[in-house]
């Protein structure tokens, strides 16, 4: 199923060379640890104004490949281009045309949110008479208005989260890139920070957005890659992959008694992809569903198991998702 | 400021001038230069010691790096923090000096502030490129301390380089310590021990940016 991705490659290959929409360029970009691959010859394009969601399990590697872009990791291997600069010889240009979320929230603790924003204005050479407004503006965009005067190490983890946000936005960069921003936020949290970004790329800014949230990936992205294992294995809109990966079908299933995990299945049910304990019932993702039948009625019968309930549905992105990467790693 | 800061970098060389004062017949003009020098060296490398060690560690270093500035600039920027605590902590020192020496001692006020400035930038660009060293913030008063302590006793804060052994000497003559001293004590008594001030000054100068650009190449090479 990984094969895939070589396709995927010259497809972008070719957009890199026709396309002037784009605004990241990567080729072939690796990152060793010593003796460990983080990212291995990873290529691909982003488009001006788009949100390009890069989904991946922890440890993939998006964390890595977001930090060779910015700068902030040392690249083994390949090249990136971020409106047309190289992110390494000409780095601090590409500093002037990005803004940077890291994963974890790092402003300084003792400063309020706005001084914190008119500090990082200042960094960014914004010029004195401007810097507050700026601070103003974003503060009001991402309502933290009222917490102005308050200091960054007293803000809840969503209001953090913003604020980092915020400061990445001070110099209007065209690019902005988020790594896991959601994480750890609830989902009013979610939501609202959802909306926002949104606005950010109607507003004309691209979108660099890592995530390991399946459901985030395809309702807020224009395009989605998938990374595992450092390696690119799928990449496309929703709805191409959609089409691409469709899985016919999840059947679910509850037994009595309702003693059953899917480790008790696992002999019995070898036309399935995967199967899932959720909430009162099994999850099976279908490959071959007249196998999975058979093997079901089997295991009912030699287990004095009867069937209460079976229903089949169409997958969902968190189904697409598990069949792309393969199961070991689910 | 972090209690390391307010100890080391302000306490500390005032307790130190405050104990000469009261032993050894007292704060001569021989050893004043040398008060100043060491309040300058123990402020400003105590000021690097605790933020940039500390910043690196709770990640709000490498903020700085996604400004678009070059690695240079931020050894620089990191180097100009540094230099202030260096010019707060000498100042208490010398109003005690001026206070009990008045009558002793010739100061060139132009000369001194040129001492001052450039000799606090020395010993804070020499701070910060040792904060890049050091990773672990709970050790890094200890490895500053191993270091600086021998620092002072090989240079001529504390005994002239008439009385030193002559093998020491070229030791003396390696450490910025020295030249640091050296141009303090001739801006503010019009005498020196060891090297010329033109020399002093020109060595504080040079040194100050030979450390400044390696501990930008330093940043630059340090990432994962
Ligand atoms: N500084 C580092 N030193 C060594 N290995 C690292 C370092 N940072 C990340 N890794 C390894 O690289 C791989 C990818 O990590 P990362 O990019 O953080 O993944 P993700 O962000 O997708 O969770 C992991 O196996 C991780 O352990
Ligand atoms: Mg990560």
């Amino acid at each position: 199923m990984v094969s895939i991705h070589r396709t995927d490659i010259s497809m972008t290959g070719n957009l890199m060379r026709s396309n002037s929409q784009c605004i990241i360029v990567i080729k072939e970009l690796t990152k060793d640890y010593y003796n460990i691959r983080a990212v291995d010859h990873i290529s691909f394009c982003i488009r001006k104004g788009e949100i390009f969601g890069f989904l991946g399990p922890n440890g993939a590697g998006k964390t890595t490949t977001v930090r060779m872009l910015v700068g902030l990791t040392r690249i083994t291997f390949g090249e990136a281009f971020i409106c047309g600069y190289d992110v390494v010889r000409d780095y601090r240009r590409v500093r002037e045309l990005i803004g940077v979320v890291p994963d974890a929230s790092n402003m300084y603790s003792d400063l309020t949110c706005m001084e914190n924003l008119i500090f990082s204005a200042k960094m960014y050479r914004i010029p004195r008479n401007k810097r507050r407004n700026k601070a103003e503006e974003l503060l009001k965009f991402f309502g933290l208005w009222k917490y102005r005067n308050t200091k960054f190490k007293y803000l809840s983890k969503g209001l953090k989260r913003r604020l980092t946000i915020a400061a990445s936005l001070v110099h209007d960069p065209k690019v902005l890139f988020l790594d896991e921003p959601t994480t750890g936020l609830d989902v009013m949290g979610r939501r609202a920070l959802w909306k926002k970004l949104l606005i950010l790329r109607d507003n004309g800014i691209t979108i660099f957005l890592t995530t390991h949230n399946v459901h985030e990936a395809f309702q807020l992205s224009d395009r989605v890659a998938i990374i595992n294992k450092g390696k690119i294995v799928a990449i496309g809109s929703p709805s191409e992959l959609q089409r691409k990966f469709s899985v016919r079908e999840v059947l679910e299933i509850s037994f009595y008694p309702n003693d059953i995990g899917p480790s008790d299945l696992y002999n019995f049910v070898d036309g399935a992809i995967r199967v899932n304990r959720k909430n009162d019932h099994l999850e099976i993702i279908l490959q071959d569903e007249i196998r999975v039948l058979k093997g079901l009625l089997e295991f009912a019968k030699k287990t004095n198991h009867s069937i209460t309930m079976i229903r089949l549905r169409g997958a969902d992105a968190e189904d697409l998702f598990i069949r792309i990467i393969g199961e070991e790693n689910a | 400021m972090k209690p390391g800061t307010i100890s080391w970098g302000l306490l500390f060389p005032i307790a130190f001038t405050l104990a000469f004062m009261v032993r050894r017949g007292g704060l001569t003009p021989w050893l004043a230069p040398g008060m100043v020098s060491l309040s300058i060296f123990f402020g400003s490398t105590s000021m690097s010691a605790m933020s940039i060690v500390f910043e690196r560690r709770i990640g709000s270093f490498e903020r700085l790096l996604l400004y678009p500035a070059s690695y240079t600039c931020v050894a620089l920027g990191k180097t100009l923090s540094s230099f202030f605590m260096g010019i707060l902590s000498s100042l208490p020192v010398l109003a005690l000096i001026f206070i009990i020496l008045k009558n002793s001692i010739v100061i060139n006020p132009v000369l001194l502030v040129i001492a001052l400035i450039t000799t606090t930038f020395l010993s804070s660009s020499f701070g910060v490129l040792m904060s890049f060293l050091v990773k672990d913030p709970s050790q890094v008063m200890v490895v500053f301390n191993l270091i600086r302590f021998p620092m002072m006793f090989l240079s001529d804060i504390l005994i002239p380089a008439s009385s030193m052994p002559q093998a020491l000497i070229p030791i003396m003559l390696l450490q910025p310590l020295t030249y640091i001293t050296e141009l303090l004590r001739y801006s503010i008594t019009s005498y020196y021990d060891l090297v010329p001030p033109t020399i002093s000054l020109i060595v504080t100068i040079v040194s100050s940016l030979i450390l400044i650009i390696t501990t930008g190449y330093i940043i630059e090479k340090q990432r994962p």
